[in-house]
């Protein structure tokens, strides 16, 4: 974990700076924004302890909160999905269970698998994050279809990413 | 103690969860304008609604009082009618001027929540946006002044009390019409001071205060309440102890006063001071 930590901090860095340089401009029709960031915590080690995962979805909401000017937004929506992650993880455990030095990766459980994974926790982040910016319930469907729409794009970029980088 | 321990260690992710999460949504609520109007919003309503439920079961405690008291200005309003009513009879009156236009429009409410013991106390009443009231909008008794609207919500609206030391109202002295502004100095409930009445001006003890009307929230000469003191303060002016008319204690039927004028008045005036500038 110590000797990978390097890594995962310039995969921190990168992701952020593609959101806010690249993806926080792109709004199709005004209404798909990608939030590919929560990549990384989709990419931290099995191992990765709880407590960590909370900091970490913490860090990097914030992170994003500050270039986009909306404090504690991004923040909550992060937390919250890293906090689904181990109970996500535990429900899609393989028969004899996760290997050691592996990643929770394409390479390493197969497309559907990732795809699977990636998308439980993209929507749950979505729906969470678009809920908390319009801060009310009216208009419910309304919301839900943004979200759903916009969760589609990020799964689809996150999941190009994945294919065509090979961390 | 041990138990408390293993509690916390079995549900740690849980609990830190929702340690950060609540921390999260403290600073979302806290630093962005939209999600913490709504929340505001909400909590007032909630709020209000309890003071609702409260209030009606207090009413019932007081309709006899309340009783006399409209009974009272029943008939204050009939006298007023019939005087009125006498003096147009005599010349007739065909003379279309905005001067006889309706300018203030009253807008009836109950008080559900009300404070006098802090420095600055405020009022929650019954009607909100939906019952077209708005900022900055006066509110009365029938025995005298209130306070002013300073928030609204749908339902539900706060308004900053007479007893509440920020706020400064224009008035009156009734029978020779000097001038001073009126402020709350958070001691006694029942006293406001009025400041600013110069050295000359004839008082005796007992005399009305009523509202000056040049601050366009109030009608000109709604009840203030009466003199009970004064003293010389620096030499040049008075300043006059007043006992409030209405007592803060138990009101709980009030007036909205809406001038239908203000923002003509306000755009006059705002003109002027332009062309100062």
């Amino acid at each position: 974990m110590i000797n990978r930590l390097p890594r995962y901090i310039i995969v921190f860095i990168v992701l952020v700076l593609a959101q806010i340089l690249l993806f926080n401009n792109i709004q199709l029709s005004g209404y798909l924004n990608p939030y590919i960031y929560i990549l990384f915590i989709l990419v931290l080690p099995f191992e990765t302890p709880k407590w960590g995962l909370l900091a970490a979805g913490f860090i990097l909401g914030i992170t994003i909160d500050l270039f986009s000017h909306t404090i504690g937004m991004h923040a909550s929506a992060t937390v919250f999905m890293a906090y689904l992650r181990p109970h996500i993880l535990r429900n899609m455990e393989p028969r004899d269970g996760y290997e050691p030095d592996t990643e929770p990766s394409i390479q390493d459980y197969g497309f559907a698998w990732f795809l699977k994974y990636s998308a439980i926790l993209t929507l749950a982040h979505h729906i969470f994050l678009f809920y908390i910016e319009v801060f009310k319930f009216e208009g419910f469907f309304q919301t839900f279809s943004r979200a759903v729409l916009s969760a589609l794009m990020s799964i689809l970029v996150i999941v190009l990413i994945k294919i065509f980088i090979r961390k | 103690m041990q138990n408390l321990i293993r509690f916390l260690i079995r549900y740690h992710f849980l609990l830190l969860f929702i340690l950060i999460e609540a921390l999260s949504i403290f600073l979302l609520i806290q630093n962005n304008n939209y999600q913490n109007t709504k929340f505001v919003d909400f909590t007032r309503n909630i709020k209000g609604y309890f003071f609702q439920q409260s209030e009606k079961i207090n009413n019932y405690f007081h309709l006899r009082e309340e009783n006399q008291k409209l009974a009272k200005e029943n008939v204050e309003l009939r006298n007023f009618i019939e005087k009125n009513l006498q003096s147009h009879t005599d010349t007739l009156k065909t003379v279309s001027d905005s001067v006889y236009d309706q300018q203030y429009k009253y807008i009836q409410a109950n008080i559900i929540n009300n404070s006098i013991n802090k420095q600055h106390n405020f009022i929650t009443i019954d009607k909100g946006k939906e019952d077209g009231i708005k900022n900055e909008m006066g509110v009365i008794s029938p025995n005298g002044i209130v306070g002013i609207i300073r928030g609204v919500s749908k339902h539900f609206s706060t308004a900053i009390s007479v007893l509440n030391s920020e706020l400064k109202i224009s008035a009156q002295l009734k029978n020779s019409g000097y001038y001073g502004s009126l402020n709350w100095n958070a001691r006694d409930y029942r006293f406001v001071q009025l400041k600013d009445i110069p050295l000359h001006a004839k008082i005796n003890k007992g005399d009305t205060i009523v509202t000056s009307g040049y601050s366009s929230i109030f009608p000109e000469g709604i009840m203030i309440g009466f003199i009970e003191d004064y003293e010389e303060k620096s030499g040049r002016f008075l300043e006059i102890k007043v006992k409030l008319a209405n007592d803060f204690k138990k009101i709980s039927n009030v007036y909205v006063v809406k001038n239908l004028f203000r923002q003509e008045k306000k755009s006059l005036e705002n003109i002027n001071e332009n062309e100062n500038d």
